[in-house]
């Protein structure tokens, strides 16, 4: 008897907090599960597969395509680029963004609007006419570096596999330096000003508020564009493939796991394998980006 | 068909659609694997009259392509069959075309009735039985309208997977005004090609014969012209030899031309590759019979320049090779395949040939390659010469014997990686193939065949 007034009291508590909560997440719960955790179980319950183009047998491997990954020198050399970009691009166009956001942020700027507009400008175009563009200009027979290498007498080679890579560092600066300026730019703005009175009368003088104030005021929204460009240069997949058009014999099918992924999958219909590189790269990236925001914030303490 | 704006802006849709690839698009093509329950050719025999049948008692299908005539070759069949309604879809062109088609088909449901399939991909969409067997409506009786080459081009094994749409022979276009201003006679022998290559390039070194950065395609259209084999097929048994005495015949030609750069490495296809043979900075190209409208669209620049030549051969007879090319068949999952049947016989043996021929069209039916009105007409971009004498006789000296990949279209996204290197290192083009070779082998087994074993 007791036992059943409990059950009734209980399903009552449940109803009245847990199920009202649920009901209004139930939405999004919804949505996340078909388009985020489906997808992701899909490609791993893929990845446990090895299925024949032709004559087609689907076997059971477990494990076997991410071992073979892990052996696999396609996808080494894919990932050991996209981590060497990681590590020079990166900085550089962090560097570059942080310099223009305490500039514009100084206020000794003629026209601090103007120049915000400028730098943000290569943002908004579209990543794909962005890099025909810069192909158009890195060409060596009627391209801009031809014509640079006609009048000064130089040999610029920016698509020579010795320079591709450089070439495709100079793309994504250029894309993506306005907008981690634009993070930084209104991360600056919440600074609350009597922070900069306070150091003013404390004889502070620029340069030293920009180190003791204006910086550590942008430890948080440093890791952020750090996390994001860490993402995105494990994602390098646009700029290359589109160079690729110029020099399909520089950049191969696997210049970044990325790049391997598509063409294993679309090229050669190898779907298991290709979903196992997603995987191993996703997993990879998560556990760079995790590291890097745990120190992060550990320093931010 | 025209390959041309194949490779230029297919790169650019695959990007379009690749920005959202990873894991979400990796889900969703893997799919039920195999062709569906439809029964193989067997059972039931149908014959043609099955195919009228289905065309007056009306339907509708759905037809993938690219063709440029495409448009006016659906209106017209409307016309003159109001009972069927033919929904035409251009899914992209080349391999943005082959994704969607290849996802369509392994979901199970939204693959068309209809598609047009190039020479080069038939066996990969024939042999894990993706496409219907036309004998059994009895198309096999139509083989003395076509070609012999492209007939043989649209069998796999002994099945009929589709009607030649058109065809490509090569022959050589070159720049008159070049050859003139340099007194180079027009080369008949690939000895000739090499000394004119030489001799144009050394009287400016900004000028070359030719561009070749390595296109898989007109690689295995260069054997083929040189007799060589390397792919054969019967079953499940697969032999690569990229290493015959055709291959090797080829590269014995085409090796000092590369390591000596005397061809550009601009890449085909691309704003460059217009330019140079728009100003005159590319020579010759040697190319299949659909290359004279690639020229009056993509490189106006250069009309009046540019002639037509047969192929150099290596002893001076007459000998080409088939250069792109494609075929419309039916695809297994259509669910009222007579009628697609019917609708791919009206296409490529009836009258849909006039309207294919009106916008430019390069024929693969005996009866339209013979005929006065197209074989004498002049060309004005071509100085008004009558190409299609030239086009018409390379239809008819193209090398017997030859057959491409099961997995062409992997091969050709893997040349860059492997051969590519020879031309980018200037080495020799026979490690290239070989490399390349190796690759496919290895590939070829994990996918269920038995190559070179």
């Amino acid at each position: 008897m007791s036992s059943a007034v409990q059950a009734v009291s209980h399903r009552r508590w449940w109803s009245n907090r847990d199920l009202r909560g649920w009901s209004f997440v139930a939405p999004f719960l919804a949505v996340f599960a078909l388009v985020f955790l489906a997808p992701i179980g899909y490609a791993i319950y893929l990845s446990l597969y090895r299925e024949q183009a032709f004559f087609g047998g689907k076997t059971f491997v477990g494990f076997g395509n991410y071992t073979d990954v892990f052996s696999d020198g396609k996808f080494w050399e894919g990932a050991v680029r996209v981590l060497l970009f990681l590590a020079v691009q990166v900085p550089i166009m962090l560097g570059l963004a942080l310099a223009a956001a305490l500039a514009i942020d100084s206020g000794r700027l003629r026209a601090p609007r103007v120049f915000r507009l400028v730098i943000f400008l290569p943002y908004a175009v579209p990543g794909v006419v962005a890099v025909l563009m810069w192909g158009y200009l890195y060409g060596t027979s009627f391209g801009l570096a031809a014509d640079i290498n006609h009048l000064l007498g130089t040999a610029l080679q920016p698509l020579s596999g010795r320079w591709v890579l450089t070439s495709i560092v100079n793309i994504v600066t250029w894309e993506f330096v306005g907008y981690n300026m634009l993070i930084f730019y209104s991360a600056l703005r919440t600074v609350p000003e009597d922070l900069y009175e306070a150091a003013a009368l404390d004889g502070a003088g620029a340069l030293r508020t920009v180190f003791s104030i204006k910086i550590p005021a942008l430890r948080g929204a440093i890791v952020i564009a750090t996390i994001f460009s860490i993402i995105g240069s494990f994602q390098l997949f646009n700029e290359p493939n589109i160079l690729r058009n110029l020099v399909p014999n520089v950049i191969n099918t696997n210049y970044t796991p990325n790049m391997y992924a598509y063409n294993l999958s679309f090229g050669g219909q190898q779907y298991n394998y290709s979903a196992t590189v997603a995987i191993v790269m996703g997993v990879l990236t998560a556990i760079i980006a995790y590291v890097v925001q745990l120190r992060g914030s550990r320093d931010a303490l | 068909m025209k390959i041309g704006h194949r490779r230029r802006f297919r790169r650019l849709g695959l990007i379009l659609a690749a920005l959202t690839a990873s894991t979400l698009i990796l889900a969703g093509c893997g799919g039920s694997g195999g062709s569906g329950s439809a029964n193989d050719s067997g059972g039931t025999k149908a014959s043609p009259q099955a195919l009228d049948a289905a065309l007056k008692k009306g339907g509708t299908i759905t037809y993938w392509t690219w063709t440029p005539s495409a448009e006016a070759q659906v209106k017209a069949f409307m016309v003159e069959y109001p009972n069927v309604k033919v929904n035409l879809v251009n899914a992209g062109t080349g391999n943005d075309h082959y994704t969607k088609l290849q996802n369509a088909i392994k979901a199970g449901s939204g693959a068309p009735d209809v598609a047009q399939i190039e020479y080069q991909a038939l066996p990969q969409y024939a042999l894990p039985g993706y496409l219907v067997d036309l004998r059994q409506y009895g198309l096999d009786s139509l083989e003395s309208d076509y070609t012999p080459s492209t007939w043989r081009a649209v069998h796999v094994g002994d099945g009929l997977y589709g009607l030649p749409q058109d065809s490509g022979p090569m022959a050589m276009f070159y720049d008159k005004t070049v050859f003139d201003k340099y007194h180079i006679d027009v080369p008949k022998t690939w000895d000739e090609y090499t000394a004119a290559a030489k001799k144009l390039h050394a009287a400016d070194p900004k000028e070359y014969i030719t561009n070749d950065s390595g296109d898989p395609g007109f690689t295995t259209s260069m054997i083929w012209q040189a007799g060589g084999k390397p792919f054969t097929t019967d079953g499940k048994k697969v032999t690569i030899n990229l290493q015959d005495e055709g291959s090797k015949k080829w590269t014995a030609v085409w090796n000092p031309l590369v390591q000596q750069g005397l061809v550009s490495q601009i890449p085909g296809w691309s704003d460059e590759w217009f330019k140079g043979l728009a100003n005159g900075t590319i020579a010759t190209m040697i190319y299949g019979a659909w290359m004279p409208g690639v020229f009056e669209s993509s490189a106006p620049g250069g009309s009046g320049n540019w002639r037509v030549a047969p192929m150099p051969t290596y002893d001076g007879q007459p000998a080409t090779a088939e250069n792109g090319g494609s075929t419309e068949s039916v695809i297994k999952q259509s669910k009222n395949p007579a009628l697609a049947a019917a609708f791919v016989r009206w296409l490529n043996n009836g009258n849909g040939i006039k309207p294919f021929l009106e916008k430019g069209g390069f024929p693969a039916t005996v009866k339209d390659l013979k005929d006065p009105s197209f074989v004498n007409k002049p060309d004005p971009y071509f100085g008004g010469q009558q190409v299609n004498q030239v086009l018409t006789a390379a239809a008819d000296s193209v090398v017997p014997g030859w057959s491409y990949l099961p997995f062409e279209l992997y091969a050709n996204t893997i040349y860059g990686d492997t051969a590519g290197k020879a031309y980018q290192a200037k080495s020799d083009l026979n490690g290239g193939l070989q490399a390349w070779q190796d690759a496919l082998v290895k590939y070829g087994n994990q996918q269920g065949f038995e190559v070179n074993k």
